[in-house]
C-alpha cells in the first residue's frame, strides 16, 4: 500500500471516529461535519447578504474608505457594525469549512473516476475564495489592510507579471488613488461572482444538492457568529500609514496566513507551494487509485419507462430517452461518465421483484457486479432450509435476513445458521419487493441497514430506503407486510457492534409473544423453467 | 444519550467553534520586523539611456526632409547599475536590465532593507548609460530612521532625480 494510501485511511478512520462521535450530540441531520458542503454555501449567501449592505456604505475615496467602515463599528454598532462582523466571521468560517470539506473528500477517496468532475471544479474554487478573502481585507485600508497589499503585491511581483515590480503603488502615502479603491471593490464584486459560478458548476452534476444546512444547524452558526459579533466585534486597526510598518498586527490567520509564511521562507518557496498543491490536487485523479467498478446497465425488454430509476439515481446518471422497440415509451439510458456504480437505480426499478417467475430474474436496470438475479439466488439458497413456518418462532429459533451494504458496517460477520447476511453495493440497491419475499418465505424479520444519516457514500441511499420502506416513495413496500417484523438500524463502517446490538434486540422483541406474531401469507415461488 | 446531555454537548461544541473562529481572525498578533528596526525601501522604475550617434550632414541630406532625426538611436536601452551604501560600505548592488523582449523597456528594482534604528549616511548612486563610465546620479544624505519608520529611495526627474522620501509619521 502506498504511502497515500495510509494517510488516506487513517485521516478518514479520523473523520468517521470524530463524525460519530459528533452524532451522539448533533444527531446526523445536523452533524457539522456530514454536511460541510452546505454549510459553505450557506456561509456564502450570509456573506453575499452582509457585503451588500457594506457596499452601500463604503465611500471608496481615499480619504473616505477608513473611516466609511471605521464609522459602521463604532456609530452604527447595532445594524452595520453587525454585518460587518458577521461578514468577517462568516468568511473564516467559509474558508474553514472550504478546506475541511476538501480533506474529507479526499479522506473517503471522493476524486476520482465519476466523481472527478465534482473535484476538479472545486479546486479553482480555493483560489477564488482566497482572492476574494484577502482582497476584502485591503478594502478597509487600514493597517492590516496596508501589510497585506504590500506582502501581496511583493509576493506577486516575484511572477513575471507586471513589467513595473506591483508593490511600487505602495511605497509612500503619494502612491496611491481613489481608483486604487474602486478597482478593489470591482475585483471583491467580480470574483465572489465567478465563485457562485464555479459552485454552481461544481454541483452541476449532483441530484438534489444538499444546498442549505439543516435549519437548526443554519440557526446555531447564525447564533455563534452573532455572539462573536456582539462579543467581539470586526473592528479596524490605525488607518493605514505608508509612512511606516505596521507592528503588533491583530492578523486573521485563517486568510492572511500566507504573509507570515512568506516572510518565514521566501516568495519562492510559497508560490512553489502553492502551484505544488494546486497541480497535486489537479493530479490526484490520475494517479493510481482502485479501479472503477462495472456501470448501470439497462435492459430494453424489461424497462418501461416509468423513470422511476432517473428520479432517485443520486448523480443524475440517469436520462429518459425514447423506446427502440416499444412505440410511445420511453427508456433508460445511463450515462457511462456519470454513474456511480451505485445500484441504488436496482433498488428503484419495479422489474426488480424477486416473485417474478421467471428463472432468471432480469431487471430494467441493474448492476453486472451484483445483479438482481443473483440476490435473489443468493436469498433463496438461505430461505430454502428455513422453509415456510407459521406462528411465534420457538426461542433461538428466529430467522432473520440481514440486508446490509459494502460502505457500512459489515453484515458479513452475522451471518450463522438463523441469521442470513446479504450485502449489497449500497442499501439503496434494495428493492422493498426483496423485504416481502424474504419474509414470505421463511424469514421471521428482516433488518435492513445502511450508513448513518448523512453518510451515505451515495448520498441518497439511506435515504430512499427509508421512504420506500416507510411506503412514502415508490416502489413502496407493500400493506401486507407487518412493520414489527422490519428494523431499520443506521450503522456505518465501524459500526459493527452497534449493529450487532440491534440484530440481536430485535431477535429478542420477535421472539416475546405480541402483536408482532402477525405474518404474512407464506408464499412460494412457482418455478418456470426455460429449455 | 440523554436529550439535555446533548444539547448541552452541542452548546460546548458550537461555543468551542465560535472561539475558534473568533481567536484566529484576530490572534496571535504578527510582527513583521522587530521593535528597534526601520524599513529602506530602494525601488525604481526608470528607462535606460540610448546609445545615439550624430548623424553626418552628408548622411542627413540624403534622407527624405520630414525623417531628418539629428540622432541615430537604437531601440534598446542601457542597462542601469545602482550601488546603496550605508556608512560608506555597499550595502546593495545591482545591474537593473530594460524589460520588453526588444530592451527597450523601464528597467525596475523592488528592495527592502531593515536597519536598526538611528542615524546613517546614505548614499545611493546610480548609472543609466552603461557607455559611460562612473555615475551621473549620485544622492548622498545623513538620515534619522525611528523605529518602524520607511525610507523610500526613489527616481524621478521630475523631484531632480534620486531622492529619498520620508514622510513624517502621523502617528508613531
Ligand atoms: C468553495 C467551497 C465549496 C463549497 C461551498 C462546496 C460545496 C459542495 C456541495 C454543496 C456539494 C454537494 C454535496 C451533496 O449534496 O452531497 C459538494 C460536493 C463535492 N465537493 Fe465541494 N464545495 C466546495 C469546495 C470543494 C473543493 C475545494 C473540493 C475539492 C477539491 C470539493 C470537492 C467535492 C467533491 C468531490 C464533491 C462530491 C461529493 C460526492 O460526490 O459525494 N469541493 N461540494
Ligand atoms: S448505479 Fe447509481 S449512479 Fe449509476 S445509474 Fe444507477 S443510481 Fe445512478
Ligand atoms: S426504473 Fe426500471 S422500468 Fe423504470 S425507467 Fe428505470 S429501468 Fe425502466
Amino acid at each position: 500500500m502506498s504511502l497515500h494510501a495510509v494517510l488516506r485511511g487513517n485521516a478518514q478512520t479520523l473523520f468517521d471516529n470524530i463524525e460519530n462521535r459528533f452524532d451522539d450530540y448533533f444527531g446526523g441531520a445536523d452533524n457539522p461535519l456530514r454536511h460541510l458542503g452546505a454549510l459553505g454555501l450557506y456561509f456564502l449567501w450570509i456573506l453575499v447578504a452582509s457585503g451588500l449592505y457594506l457596499y452601500t456604505v463604503l465611500d471608496t475615496s481615499i480619504d473616505g474608505v477608513y473611516s466609511s467602515i471605521d464609522y459602521l463599528s463604532r456609530e452604527q454598532w447595532y445594524l452595520g457594525g453587525i454585518l460587518r462582523s458577521l461578514h468577517r466571521y462568516a468568511a473564516d468560517a467559509f474558508v474553514l469549512v472550504m478546506m475541511l470539506h476538501l480533506v474529507r473528500e479526499w479522506a473517503h477517496g471522493r476524486y476520482y473516476g465519476f466523481r472527478l468532475y465534482s473535484w476538479v471544479t472545486g479546486v479553482p474554487l480555493i483560489w477564488l475564495a482566497y482572492i476574494s478573502g484577502i482582497g476584502g481585507y485591503w478594502i478597509t485600508w487600514d493597517r492590516l489592510a496596508q501589510f497585506s497589499a504590500i506582502a501581496t503585491t511583493e509576493l506577486l511581483d516575484w511572477l513575471p507579471i507586471f513589467s513595473e515590480p506591483a508593490a511600487r503603488n505602495f511605497l509612500a502615502p503619494d502612491s496611491i488613488n481613489d481608483r486604487f479603491f474602486t478597482v478593489l471593490v470591482f475585483i471583491h464584486i467580480g470574483v465572489p461572482l465567478m465563485l457562485i459560478l464555479g459552485l454552481w458548476a461544481h454541483v452541476n452534476r449532483i441530484s438534489r444538492v444538499d444546498y442549505l444546512p439543516s435549519r437548526r444547524l443554519m440557526l446555531a452558526t447564525m447564533i455563534s457568529f452573532l455572539a462573536l459579533a456582539l462579543l467581539k466585534p470586526a473592528l479596524s486597526d490605525a488607518p493605514a500609514d505608508l509612512a511606516l510598518v505596521p507592528t503588533g498586527l491583530r492578523l486573521d490567520w485563517f486568510m492572511l496566513f500566507i504573509h507570515p509564511l512568506t516572510d518565514l521562507s521566501s516568495p519562492a518557496a510559497v508560490w512553489t507551494l502553492i502551484f505544488g498543491a494546486t497541480i497535486l490536487l489537479f493530479a490526484l485523479p490520475f494517479l493510481p487509485h482502485p479501479q472503477t467498478q462495472p456501470i448501470a446497465v439497462v435492459d430494453a425488454a424489461n424497462c418501461n419507462g416509468c423513470a422511476r430509476c432517473h428520479a432517485d439515481c443520486p448523480y443524475e446518471a440517469v436520462t429518459m430517452a425514447l423506446h427502440p422497440d416499444k412505440p410511445g415509451h420511453r427508456i433508460a439510458v445511463v450515462d457511462a461518465d456519470l454513474c456511480a456504480s451505485c445500484g441504488i437505480c436496482a433498488g428503484a426499478c419495479p422489474s426488480s421483484t424477486p416473485f417474478r417467475s421467471q428463472e432468471k430474474l432480469v431487471t430494467g436496470i441493474d448492476m453486472p457486479q451484483q445483479p438482481v438475479d443473483e440476490m435473489r439466488r443468493q436469498l433463496e439458497a438461505r430461505l430454502a432450509p428455513w422453509g415456510n413456518q407459521a406462528g411465534t418462532p420457538t426461542p433461538g429459533k428466529t430467522r432473520l435476513v440481514v440486508f446490509g451494504c459494502d460502505q457500512g458496517a459489515d453484515v458479513r460477520g452475522l451471518d450463522a445458521a438463523d441469521t442470513a447476511a446479504i450485502s449489497l453495493l449500497c442499501t439503496g440497491m434494495l428493492p422493498p419487493s426483496f423485504v416481502e419475499y424474504a419474509l414470505r418465505s421463511g424469514a421471521d424479520g428482516i433488518v435492513v441497514t445502511g450508513c448513518r444519516e448523512g453518510g451515505c457514500e451515495f448520498r441518497l441511499g439511506m435515504q430512499w430506503t427509508q421512504e420506500r420502506l416507510a411506503r412514502s416513495r415508490e416502489p413502496h413496500l407493500r400493506g401486507l407486510v407487518p412493520l414489527q417484523r422490519l428494523q431499520v438500524v443506521h450503522a456505518s463502517r465501524g459500526d459493527g457492534g452497534l449493529l450487532a446490538a440491534a440484530v440481536d434486540e430485535f431477535r429478542n422483541r420477535l421472539e416475546t409473544p405480541g402483536p408482532q406474531s402477525i405474518r404474512p401469507p407464506a408464499f412460494s415461488r412457482r418455478k418456470i423453467h426455460h429449455a | 444519550m440523554p436529550k439535555p446531555a446533548a444539547i448541552a454537548g452541542q452548546i460546548v461544541l458550537y461555543g468551542a467553534f465560535a472561539a475558534f473562529i473568533g481567536y484566529f481572525s484576530t490572534a496571535p498578533t504578527y510582527k513583521q520586523i522587530p521593535d528597534d528596526v526601520a524599513l529602506i525601501k530602494l525601488s525604481m522604475s526608470h528607462l535606460g539611456g540610448r546609445d545615439c550617434r550624430k548623424r553626418t550632414a552628408e548622411e542627413l541630406s540624403k534622407m527624405p526632409p520630414n525623417m531628418r532625426a539629428p540622432l541615430d538611436c537604437p531601440r534598446g536601452r542601457s542597462d542601469i547599475k545602482l550601488v546603496l551604501e550605508l556608512d560608506g560600505k555597499s550595502m546593495f548592488e545591482t545591474v537593473m536590465h530594460p524589460t520588453g523582449l526588444s530592451r527597450d523597456g523601464v528597467s525596475t528594482v523592488y528592495k527592502r532593507f531593515e536597519v536598526k534604528a538611528g542615524t546613517y549616511q546614505l548614499a545611493v548612486k546610480m548609472n543609466d548609460n552603461l557607455v559611460n563610465p562612473g555615475f551621473n546620479f549620485i544622492k548622498e544624505a545623513q538620515v534619522t530612521l525611528k523605529p518602524a519608520q520607511v525610507l523610500v529611495v526613489d527616481f524621478n526627474p521630475d523631484k531632480g532625480g534620486l531622492f529619498f522620501q520620508q514622510s513624517a509619521a502621523n502617528k508613531l
